[in-house]
């Protein structure tokens, strides 16, 4: 049947073949080459060697960039987790409304980043102008515009993981808890964040990755300003590629470190969850 | 015990009420002030629509006549479900290729395949943007195949996931019974592969309608909902028509809802399923 199947090749796999080379693999191949290059088109590449990671290193943006990046992720990572946990701790209890409840939470992560953007750019501002400001005024609006969008939008989709992890729970499990006498603090603590470690795993991936590579809710939202305090990684690279000339083979210097970074962050994860899975 | 329970889950569901409306609040706000004068936005985007405020649907109107509104929304729509429809038949067929014909070469491509989905897409941005101007695919119809490349990695992956589960008899009986491969395939896998080729067009469909820098990229002067909504706010600050500009957000969240509302259990489950397997 193998060989059978085989001699199918052009009907089966070719265009998608075809597709994933134009798009991903050679651009991609292409990409790593450009890094060690200067270039303002892509026919005047010179080598350059190592000299663009050397450049993007000392640029001052890009470290602004990184440090405002790691800050946002680990500040958003932190209160999605924990308001997801708590709101789907809620919404597994008997209560009246829970499906409407799970729907509406959820309905914002659909929404496009740029839309989400604009929409909380019209608020925060109306909330601010009050005060005489706006959220380009300085940094911290920026910062905690982004933080207060980022968890409007995953807040739902991470609790509709939690809640699917809690509910796995085998209920005899809690009853015989607290038979034994285990008040609610230790049923949590000892039962019920064990029995989801999985969910809080795919969680956490989910909020690092989506944070770290946030572009279109930092693009909407403030662009950056004020200068480029409040610029995320994604939006460094993307104003050295189409803002800034001479600056390309720089940019792509960059996008492989932040490559480097985000495949390093999804190996930790897969290896974390592979050693777990080995210790059940 | 149960009078106290009681008492409780009506402060639960209190707080849950105050919550979700809290949550809904900032696509009503969009909403309302899209009914408003372009001047009664900025500034005051809370305050509700007054007699003088109130411009009915002159918004709307400015939006399709002014500013492309409806061009935006049907190339957005073609893009979006030609995309999806290419990359579940175009990945099926794939995923079933690699899993079932196991060389050193269908290994390779499948880690590759999963490989593509850890890299960030600034990555290849300019690179691809090149390439796909080199070869011309910068048009409606080129950026599909753009789509079903971006696409192939976690559509593989999932689908490759569930044929693996797939007992490979049944294929086998129909091939002796006369079947040639494709007929197999779309005859008796397709089928089975249903519950997730629906959830790989979920996760596709929404990436695809909301995406916007690589259409921004490849298009150039075709404009997609994302696209058209940035490009407005690009221009010169005070200039803009805020009325306009809200009617474009009411209408690129109006279609998401619907799909939502319509297919709201294949989505969640589409959701979970993807976050677990990705």
């Amino acid at each position: 049947m193998q060989k059978n199947i085989r001699k199918y090749f052009p009907v089966f796999a070719l265009p998608t073949l075809i597709a994933f080379v134009v798009a991903f693999l050679y651009p991609f191949a292409m990409g790593i080459y450009l890094s060690f290059t200067k270039f303002t088109t892509v026919e005047n590449a010179k080598f350059v060697g190592f000299d663009n990671y050397i450049q993007a290193f000392s640029d001052k943006d890009f470290l602004n960039a990184l440090w405002f990046t790691t800050k946002f992720t680990v500040v958003s990572v932190l209160t999605i987790n924990i308001f997801a946990f708590f709101l789907a701790m809620l919404l597994t209890k008997a209560i009246k409304g829970t499906n409407l409840f799970r729907s509406i939470f959820f309905m914002p992560n659909l929404i496009g980043g740029i839309v989400l953007g604009y929409i909380w750019n019209l608020l925060i501002n109306g909330v601010l102008n009050k005060y005489g400001v706006d959220i380009t005024f300085a940094a911290k609006y920026g910062f905690w515009g982004l933080v207060i969008l980022m968890n409007w939008q995953m807040i739902g989709y991470m609790m509709i993981i939690y809640i699917a992890g809690l509910q796995n729970i085998p209920t005899d499990l809690n009853e015989a808890a607290s038979i034994d006498g285990a008040n609610n603090f230790q049923i949590l603590r000892h039962i019920t964040i064990p029995m989801v470690m999985p969910s809080i795993t795919i969680c956490m991936f989910l909020t690092i990755t989506n944070s770290f590579k946030l572009f279109d809710q930092n693009l909407a939202l403030t662009k950056g300003a004020p200068g480029k305090q409040t610029a995320m990684v994604a939006l460094d690279i993307y104003n050295n590629f189409y803002g800034r000339i001479g600056w390309q083979g720089i940019g792509q210097a960059k996008a492989v470190v932040f490559f480097i970074i985000v495949a390093v962050i999804a190996f930790v994860q897969l290896w974390g969850t592979r050693r777990k899975e080995v210790e059940h | 015990m149960t009078a106290r329970k009681k008492i409780v889950n009506s402060f639960i569901f209190l707080f849950l009420s105050a919550l979700a409306i809290a949550f809904l609040v900032p696509i009503f706000v969009v909403f309302l002030n899209s009914f408003k004068t372009k001047f009664s936005i900025v500034g005051s985007p809370f305050e509700l629509p007054t007699q003088e405020t109130f411009v009915g649907l002159e918004n709307y109107i400015y939006g399709i006549k002014t500013a492309g509104l409806l061009k935006a929304f049907g190339l957005s729509l073609f893009i979006t479900v030609s995309s999806v429809v290419v990359i579940v038949v175009c990945c099926s067929m794939t995923a079933w290729y690699v899993t079932r014909v196991k060389t050193k070469g269908t290994r390779i491509l499948y880690t590759l395949f999963i490989f593509s989905m850890i890299v960030p897409f600034q990555m290849v941005m300019y690179t691809m943007t090149y390439t796909v101007f080199q070869l011309h695919l910068n048009n409606p119809v080129g950026i599909i195949l753009v789509y079903l490349g971006f696409g192939s990695g976690l559509s593989v992956f999932m689908l490759s996931g569930f044929i693996k589960s797939v007992p490979i008899e049944v294929e086998e009986a129909a091939m002796i019974d006369g079947c040639s491969p494709l007929q197999s395939f779309f005859l008796v896998v397709f089928p089975i592969l249903k519950p997730t080729a629906i959830t790989v067009a979920i996760l596709n469909t929404m990436w695809i309608w909301n995406d916007f820098l690589l259409p921004y990229l490849v298009l150039g002067a075709d404009k997609t909902m994302p696209v058209a909504i940035q490009l407005t706010m690009q221009g010169a600050y005070g200039s803009i028509n805020w009325g306009g500009f809200m009617a474009m957000l009411v209408i690129a969240i109006i279609p998401i809802v619907v799909f939502y509302i319509t297919c709201q259990k294949h989505i969640i489950k589409g959701v979970v399923a993807g976050a677990v397997k990705g």
